[in-house]
C-alpha cells in the first residue's frame, strides 16, 4: 500500500542517516578497539587494576577509580604520573600525549601493578 | 572438648620440658586465657607455662616486665567491615586497663591510621590518652605513609628515631627494635627494609652479648606468609641474619589482621590481630581486603596483644586476647571445668 510503503520508506532512511551520523561522530572506530578512545577507563577493585593491561591511542585520558573499599594510589614507575590516594570512589585521570608504555603500580599494595600501553 | 582438640593439645605437650605443668595444669592455663594462645619462649622452644598464677603479684619484680601489642587500629576505616573503628579501639584500651598488670609500655605496630589524615591521628592518640601506660612506642604501616612519605607520621611519632623512623631502645635488659618495612616500596614488591636501614641495623646489634632477648617489631611481617598479597619482606633475611646469633629472638608484627605465628631456631614470629577489622586467611578469599563477619562476631576477631617478660627463663610470653571473650570457644578452652 502507498501508505506503508512510504513509511517504510522514510524509516529507513531514518536509519541509514542515524547509521551514517553514528559513524560518523566516533573518528576513532576504525582506529582501536576501543568503542570510544578519547577516553578508557581503569576500575581499581579487589586489590586489581582493571583491566590490567590496557591500550589507548596517543591524546587518550584514562581515568583510574577506585570501587574497592580500600585505598589505592597509581603511580608510574617511571615517574609519568602519580595520583593521590584515592579513597573508595574517588578517580585519577592521566591524559596521554606520547607513545609508549607505561608500567605502573599501587604505592600503598605495590604487588597490585598494571600497565598502559599507548599506540 | 573434643577428641580432636585433645589430641592435638596432648601432640603439643609431648616435648614439654619438666616445668611442672602437666596436661591438668595446662589446660586450666587455657581456659584462663580463653580463646588466647599461651606460648613461651624459651631458647626458642615453645614451652607452655602457668604464668597465670601469681602473675599479677610478681610483676616488676627483679626484672620481670609486660608490655601489650596493638596493631592495625586504621583510624578513619568506616566501611562494612567495622563502621565504627574508633570505637573496636577504645574497647580494646578499655580491655588493656582492666589487666592485672599494668605493662610497661604499648607498642603499636602499624597502621594507625586509614589515610593517614591529621584527624585520624588526632582521634587516635585522643582515645590512646585514656590508656594505663603511659608509653607507647609506634612504626608507622603503608596507610600511615600517605602524605609526604610518612612525613606527618614522623613529626607526631617518630622523634629520636632515623630514616623512616627506626630506633632501638632497652627495657629491663630486653633489646627491642622498631623498624620500618613500609616506605619505598617497589612495584610486583613486598614489604622492604632498604639498605639504609639494614646497615643501621647491624651497627645496632653489634657488641651486644647473645644472651640479650632481642625484640624485632615493623609493620609488615618479617617472614614470608603469603607472596601474592604482598605478606612478607623482600629483604628480610639479611636483617635475620643479624639476629641469628642471640638466644632469643621474638619479631612482632601487624598488617594481615589475624594471629601466624612460627618458630625457627631460636627465632618466634608473631602477627597480631587488628583493633578494626580483619581479614581473610591466605588464599581463602580472591583479596587481602577487610573480611565482613556477623555484627556479634566482630569483637572475636579483633583483640590485643600482651606479651610477658619473665627474667628467669629469660623468656617471652605471648598470649592473644580477642576484645570479647566467647564463652563456648571450640579451641580448647572449654567451660574452664579443667582438664578431662
Amino acid at each position: 500500500m502507498k501508505r506503508n510503503s512510504v513509511w517504510v520508506a522514510s524509516f529507513t532512511a531514518s536509519v541509514i542517516i542515524a547509521i551514517v551520523l553514528l559513524v560518523a561522530g566516533s573518528p576513532s572506530v576504525t582506529a582501536s578497539e576501543q568503542p570510544s578512545a578519547a577516553n578508557a577507563a581503569v576500575n581499581i577493585d579487589n586489590f586489581v587494576f582493571g583491566p590490567q593491561t590496557i591500550t589507548v591511542p596517543v591524546g587518550a585520558t584514562v581515568t583510574w577509580t577506585n570501587k574497592d573499599d580500600i585505598p589505592h594510589t597509581s603511580v608510574s614507575t617511571e615517574g609519568v604520573f602519580k595520583s593521590k590516594v584515592l579513597d573508595t570512589d574517588e578517580k585519577f585521570s592521566y591524559t596521554f600525549t606520547k607513545a609508549g608504555t607505561y608500567p605502573y603500580y599501587c604505592t600503598i599494595h605495590p604487588k597490585m601493578t598494571g600497565k598502559v600501553v599507548v599506540q | 572438648m573434643t577428641d580432636k582438640n585433645k589430641d592435638l593439645i596432648d601432640q603439643k605437650l609431648q616435648d614439654l620440658n619438666n616445668d611442672g605443668v602437666d596436661r591438668r595444669g595446662f589446660l586450666k592455663c587455657m581456659a584462663w586465657a580463653g580463646t588466647g594462645l599461651v606460648w613461651t619462649m624459651s631458647g626458642g622452644i615453645p614451652v607452655s607455662r602457668a604464668f597465670a598464677k601469681g602473675h599479677g603479684k610478681d610483676a616488676g619484680k627483679g626484672g620481670d616486665f609486660s608490655f601489650v601489642q596493638i596493631s592495625d587500629s586504621h583510624i578513619g576505616f568506616n566501611k562494612p567491615a567495622n563502621p565504627d573503628v574508633t570505637a573496636t579501639l577504645q574497647t580494646a584500651i578499655t580491655k588493656i586497663n582492666a589487666m592485672p598488670h599494668k605493662p610497661d609500655f604499648i607498642i603499636h605496630t602499624g597502621d594507625l591510621s586509614q589515610l593517614s589524615k591529621p584527624s585520624e591521628f588526632d582521634t587516635l592518640d585522643q582515645v590512646l590518652k585514656g590508656v594505663s601506660a603511659k608509653q607507647i612506642y609506634y612504626v608507622p604501616g603503608e596507610h600511615d605513609m600517605l602524605s609526604d612519605n610518612g612525613e606527618q607520621f614522623l613529626q607526631r611519632y617518630g622523634k629520636g628515631t632515623k630514616g623512616s623512623g627506626w630506633y632501638s631502645f632497652d627495657q629491663k635488659g630486653v633489646h627491642f627494635v622498631g623498624l620500618v618495612n613500609v616506605a619505598n616500596l617497589k612495584a610486583g614488591g613486598m614489604g622492604s627494609l632498604g639498605h639504609e636501614q639494614l646497615e643501621w641495623l647491624e651497627d645496632d646489634l653489634k657488641g651486644r652479648s647473645a644472651s640479650t632477648p632481642i625484640v624485632l617489631f615493623a609493620h609488615i611481617p618479617l617472614w614470608t606468609i603469603y607472596p601474592d598479597w604482598g605478606w612478607g619482606t623482600d629483604d628480610s633475611e639479611q636483617a635475620l641474619s643479624y639476629v641469628k646469633r642471640f638466644g632469643s629472638v621474638t619479631v612482632l608484627n601487624g598488617h594481615i589482621h589475624q594471629i601466624m605465628q612460627k618458630v625457627e631456631g631460636k627465632v618466634s614470629f608473631h602477627t597480631a590481630m587488628s583493633t578494626a577489622f580483619p581479614q581473610p586467611a591466605p588464599g581463602t578469599a580472591s583479596s587481602a581486603g577487610p573480611m565482613k563477619v556477623p555484627a556479634d562476631q566482630l569483637q572475636r576477631v579483633l583483640g590485643i596483644t600482651d606479651v610477658n617478660y619473665l627474667v628467669s627463663g629469660r623468656s617471652l610470653a605471648v598470649v592473644d586476647s580477642p576484645l570479647a571473650d566467647s564463652g563456648s570457644s571450640v579451641s580448647g578452652s572449654g567451660s574452664g571445668a579443667g582438664g578431662r
